[in-house]
C-alpha cells in the first residue's frame, strides 16, 4: 500500500535520512523504532511532504508516486497524518477542529462521522464545545487522531502516540488504535516505548542515524535481544 | 451637548468605512502573514471604480438609490476580483520570502496602481454627483445630520455581523481561522491553501473595495487616497491586535472618535493625536487591544541570520577608487553630478544608518524618514528661530534627531516584529502631521527655505568635500561599530535575547543604543541634504521615503555590510535620477520592486556574494 524507496532528505546540509526504505502492506500496523532523534518524524514528515525529499527518492502510495507532491495532494490521495506535537487549533473548538480535518468519503471505507469517533473517543464526547486550548494532553492526543480521521484516509501516520501520557490514557490509545486497524485502515506509527508498540503493531522497522537497521515482526524482534539492546536501550 | 452627540455620531459613521478596510487587512494578515501596503490602494480602487460605474448606471436608468447601491456593491466585488488576481500573480511566490520582501512587493503595486489609476481616471478629484436623496438630512437634538452617514453607522455593525457569522458558521470560515492559527497543519489536513489565501484574499480586496465605496458620497476619489487610508488602517489593525476582527472593530470606533473630537478641540494635531492614541494602547497592551503574542515575531528578516562578514579587500579598494573619483568631480564633471553626488553620499549614510538598525540589530523600522527629516528640521529650525550657522546646523541635526531617537526608541525596542515596525511608522506620521499641519512653527506644506551653507562651503565642489567627508565618515564608523563589541552585543540581542541576557547583557538597552545611532547617523544626514538643497519640506518624512531607505537596504542586501551602500548607490542612480525622466516612473519602478523581489529574495550585494563564495568558497570572502 505504501511503498517508500531510497528516500533522502536534509535539514539545511544536515543529511537526515539515508535511503530509508520500507514496505507498508494493507491493513498491517507497522511500527517505526529508535531512540530520540534517530529519523523517525522526519520519515512521517517526509513521506507527507512536509519534508521536501531529495531529488532521487521515491514514495509511492496505493501505486501513486507522491515525492515531490504538496502535503494537501497528498492528504487528499488517502494519506493521513498525525504528529508528534499535536498542533490541536487552540482557538477552535472540537467541533470546529473535527471540521477542518473532514474530506469526502472514499470507496470501500466506511466514512467517519463525529458520532462514529465519539464512540472510540467517549471522552471528546463530553466536550464538544470546549476550545482546543483548554483540553489536557491526552485529551489533545485523541482529538488530533479523531480530526486525521474524519479525512477518511486510508493510511494514518502517527507520530509517537504515547508521548507524554498517563498509563490509563496510553491504555486508550492502545485501543484506539486497535480500533482503527480494525476499521480497514492501515496504520505507520513511530514509537520510542517498545512496550507499547508490542501491544498494537504487526511489524517493527528499527531506524537509527536515518537508516533502517533492522525490519521484522515483532516476534522476530523479541527473540532478538541482542538488536534491541544495540539500537533501543537508552 | 447637542454638539458631543453630533460629533459622536460623525465619528461612529467615520468608523464604519474604517473598519471595512482594517477588517480586511487584519483578514488577510492572519491567514497570509503579509502585510499588504497595497490595501490602501484597493480601497481607493474601490472609490473609483463606484464612481465610474454608479455614473454608468445612472446614465442608463435614472439616479436611483438602487442603482447606487448595486454601484457600490460591483465596484467592491470589482476590486475583490482584483485583489484575488494580484494574490494568484504575485504574492503566492512569495510567502516564504521575508516578511519585509513581501512588504516591498506590495508597496511596488501600490506605485503601480497610482500610476494606472492617473491614466484611467486622471489627475483631478472626481466627486460622485449628489442626487437629493443623498443630499438629505435629519434633524437629530435640534441639529442637522446627514441622513446618509445615519444610515452608515449601521453598515460597520452589519459587516461585523455577517463577518461574525462567516467566521463561525461556515467551513471556509473555520478552515481560516485554522490557517491563521497553523497554515502547515491545515495543508496536511488536505485543505489546499492556494484556494484559502486566494479566498481570503478576494474577501479582504472585497471590504476594502466596499470601505473606498461608501465613503465616495461624502468625499471625492483622489489619487492620494491609497497612502493616506493605509496609514489610518494600520493603526486600526494594531491597536485592535493583528489578525482580530472584532478587534478591528473597537479599534476603529475608539480612531474615529478621537479623529471626530480632535478635529474640534486640537484642529493642528488630529494626525498627531490619533498615533499618539495608538501608540499609547500599545505602551500597555503591546498586542493590540485583542491581539494575542506571536510566535517567532522577531526574525522578520529571515529565521536564521548569516554572520556578518567583513567586505573581500578588493570590494574595500574598489569603495577606495570610487571615492576617491567622486572627490575629484569637481574638476571635470559639471554641476548637475556634483548635485547627485552629494545626494549619494547623502542616501549612502541615510540607508547604512537603517541597515546599522535592521541587520545587525534586527529592529525593523517602517518610519526612518523620521530621523533624516528630524535631521532636516532641526538645521532648519536652528536656522529660523536660532539663527545658528551651519556648522552649527550640521551638529544640531544628528542631535535634534538623535533626542527623538531617544524617546521613540524607548517605546519601539521593547516590541517586536510587525507590531514594532507599525510603531516605528507610527512616530514618523506624528513627525510628519507636526511638520505639515503646524503650519506657524514649521511652515507646513511649504516647508522652511532659505537654508543655505556657510560662505566657505557654498561652492559646489567644497559642499560636495564637506558631505562625502561627513556622510562616508560616519557610514565608516557605523560600519566600525558593527565590528565593535557594541555590535556583537547588538548580533547577540537580535539572535537570542534570552541568551544575551543570561550572559549579562540588557538587550532592551543595547538595542535603544542601536537605535539611537541610527537616529544620528541619519539625522546626519538629513541636515547634510537640508543645507545642500537649501529647503527642508514634510515630504523628507513622508512613508515613500521611507520605504525609499528599506528599498536602498533591502536591495543592497540585509546581512552584508557593503549592502545598504550598494543598494543606496544602484537605486538614487538608477530609479529616482533616471526613471524620473519618465512620465510613468512610478508604474516603472513598481513593476521594478516587484520583479527585483522576485528575483533576487537576499538582495543584490547578497545575490553578489553567494554567487562569490559559491564560486570561490566562503574562506576567500
Amino acid at each position: 500500500m505504501l511503498s517508500v524507496r531510497q528516500l533522502n532528505a536534509f535539514y539545511g546540509r544536515a543529511h537526515i535520512l539515508r535511503d530509508v526504505a520500507l514496505e507498508v502492506a494493507r491493513g498491517e500496523v507497522l511500527v517505526l523504532l529508535g531512540r530520540n532523534g534517530a529519523g523517525k518524524s522526519t520519515t512521517m514528515k517526509a513521506i507527507m511532504g512536509l519534508v521536501r525529499p531529495a531529488p532521487g527518492s521515491s514514495v509511492s502510495f496505493g501505486g501513486v508516486e507522491i515525492a515531490g507532491s504538496p502535503p494537501y495532494a497528498i492528504a487528499r490521495l488517502g494519506l493521513g497524518y498525525v504528529p508528534e506535537d499535536r498542533r490541536i487549533f487552540t482557538d477552535l473548538t472540537v467541533m470546529e477542529n473535527l471540521e477542518v480535518g473532514r474530506q469526502p468519503a472514499r470507496d470501500g471505507l466506511d466514512p467517519w462521522t463525529p458520532e462514529r469517533l465519539f464512540a472510540i473517543f467517549p471522552n471528546l464526547a463530553a466536550m464538544k464545545d470546549r476550545p482546543g486550548g483548554r483540553m489536557s494532553g491526552g485529551e489533545q492526543q485523541m482529538l488530533t487522531i479523531a480530526r486525521t480521521l474524519m479525512g477518511n484516509p486510508r493510511l494514518v501516520l502517527l507520530d509517537e502516540p504515547s508521548e507524554g501520557l498517563a498509563p490509563v490514557i496510553v491504555q486508550q490509545m492502545a485501543e484506539a488504535i486497535r480500533a482503527v486497524k480494525a476499521a480497514g485502515l492501515t496504520v505507520v506509527l513511530s514509537e520510542q516505548n517498545l512496550h507499547f508498540a508490542e501491544r498494537v503493531a504487526d511489524r517493527a522497522a528499527i531506524i537509527e542515524k536515518g537508516i533502517v537497521r533492522w525490519t521484522g515482526t515483532l516476534d522476530a524482534l523479541r527473540a532478538e535481544p541482542a538488536i534491541k539492546a544495540q539500537y533501543l536501550s537508552v | 451637548m447637542d454638539f458631543i452627540l453630533i460629533q459622536f455620531l460623525t465619528g461612529l459613521a467615520n468608523a464604519s468605512a474604517l473598519f471595512l478596510i482594517a477588517s480586511g487587512l487584519t483578514v488577510i494578515f492572519g491567514v497570509t502573514r503579509i502585510v499588504n501596503f497595497a490595501h490602501g490602494s484597493f480601497y481607493m480602487l474601490g472609490a473609483y471604480l463606484t464612481w465610474t460605474i454608479t455614473r454608468a448606471l445612472w446614465d442608463w436608468g435614472g439616479r436611483e438609490p438602487a442603482l447606487f447601491i448595486a454601484g457600490i456593491l460591483l465596484a467592491a466585488l470589482a476590486v475583490g476580483a482584483i485583489g484575488a488576481l494580484i494574490e494568484m500573480v504575485l504574492l503566492r511566490r512569495i510567502y516564504r520570502a521575508p516578511e519585509l520582501f513581501q512588504l516591498l512587493a506590495s508597496f511596488g503595486v501600490v506605485l503601480m496602481i497610482q500610476d494606472l489609476a492617473l491614466a484611467v481616471w486622471g489627475p483631478e478629484d472626481l466627486p460622485l454627483p449628489r442626487p437629493p436623496w443623498l443630499r438629505r438630512f435629519v434633524e437629530i437634538a435640534g441639529s442637522r445630520f446627514p441622513r446618509y452617514d445615519l444610515i452608515l453607522i449601521f453598515v460597520g455593525p452589519a459587516v461585523l455581523a455577517l463577518l461574525w457569522f462567516l467566521f463561525q458558521r461556515t467551513r471556509f470560515g473555520v478552515l481560516v481561522r485554522a490557517a491563521t492559527q497553523d497554515r502547515e497543519m491545515v495543508a496536511a489536513l488536505g485543505v489546499d491553501q492556494r484556494v484559502l489565501f486566494t479566498g481570503v484574499f478576494f474577501l479582504g480586496s472585497t471590504l476594502a473595495g466596499l470601505g473606498g465605496a461608501i465613503v465616495l458620497p461624502m468625499q471625492s476619489a483622489f489619487l492620494q487616497m491609497d497612502l493616506a487610508i493605509i496609514a489610518e488602517a494600520f493603526v486600526v489593525v494594531v491597536v485592535g491586535g493583528l489578525g482580530s476582527v472584532p478587534g478591528a472593530f473597537l479599534a476603529a470606533l475608539l480612531i474615529a472618535q478621537v479623529q471626530a473630537f480632535g478635529i474640534v478641540l486640537v484642529p493642528k494635531a488630529t494626525l498627531v493625536l490619533v498615533f499618539l492614541v495608538m501608540a499609547i494602547v500599545l505602551m500597555i497592551r503591546p498586542y493590540g487591544l485583542l491581539g494575542r503574542p506571536q510566535a517567532h515575531a522577531r526574525a522578520a528578516t529571515g529565521a536564521v541570520e548569516p554572520v556578518i562578514r567583513p567586505a573581500p579587500a578588493i570590494l574595500g579598494w574598489a569603495g577606495a577608487a570610487a571615492l576617491l573619483i567622486a572627490a575629484a568631480a569637481p574638476f571635470f564633471a559639471g554641476p548637475y553630478i556634483v548635485t547627485v553626488l552629494v545626494e549619494l553620499a547623502v542616501f549612502v549614510l541615510f540607508a547604512a544608518s537603517l541597515h546599522f538598525m535592521m541587520g545587525p540589530g534586527g529592529i525593523v523600522s517602517f518610519g526612518h524618514a523620521a530621523y533624516f527629516g528630524l535631521g532636516a528640521y532641526g538645521a532648519a529650525l536652528g536656522l529660523r528661530y536660532l539663527a545658528v550657522p551651519m556648522e552649527a546646523g550640521i551638529v544640531l541635526a544628528p542631535l535634534f534627531a538623535g533626542a527623538f531617537g531617544l524617546v521613540f526608541g524607548w517605546f519601539a525596542v521593547r516590541l517586536s516584529g510587525v507590531y514594532l515596525a507599525m510603531l516605528t511608522l507610527a512616530f514618523a506620521q506624528i513627525v510628519w502631521a507636526a511638520a505639515f499641519q503646524w503650519v506657524e512653527f514649521t511652515g507646513g506644506d511649504n516647508g522652511i527655505l532659505g537654508v543655505w551653507p556657510s560662505d566657505w562651503a557654498r561652492g559646489k565642489g567644497a559642499y560636495l568635500w564637506l558631505a562625502l567627508a561627513l556622510c562616508i565618515g560616519a557610514t565608516l564608523l557605523l560600519r566600525r561599530i558593527i565590528f565593535a563589541p557594541f555590535g556583537y552585543a547588538l548580533r547577540a540581542a537580535r539572535d537570542s535575547e534570552l541568551r544575551a541576557e543570561a550572559i549579562g547583557l540588557n538587550a532592551v538597552r543595547v538595542r535603544l543604543g542601536a537605535f539611537v545611532i541610527a537616529a544620528l547617523g541619519a539625522g546626519l544626514a538629513g541636515g547634510v541634504y537640508a543645507y545642500a538643497k537649501g529647503s527642508v519640506f514634510p515630504t523628507y518624512i513622508s512613508i515613500p521615503k521611507s520605504i525609499d531607505a528599506l528599498l536602498m537596504v533591502l536591495l543592497g542586501g540585509v546581512q552584508t555590510v557593503s549592502g545598504p551602500i550598494v543598494g543606496a548607490l544602484a537605486f538614487h542612480t538608477l530609479f529616482l535620477t533616471v526613471l524620473q525622466a519618465f512620465t510613468w516612473w512610478r508604474f516603472i519602478l513598481g513593476l521594478a520592486i516587484v520583479l527585483l523581489v522576485l528575483a533576487f529574495p537576499q538582495g543584490i550585494a547578497g545575490f553578489v556574494r553567494q554567487r562569490w563564495e559559491r564560486a570561490r568558497g566562503p574562506e576567500a570572502a
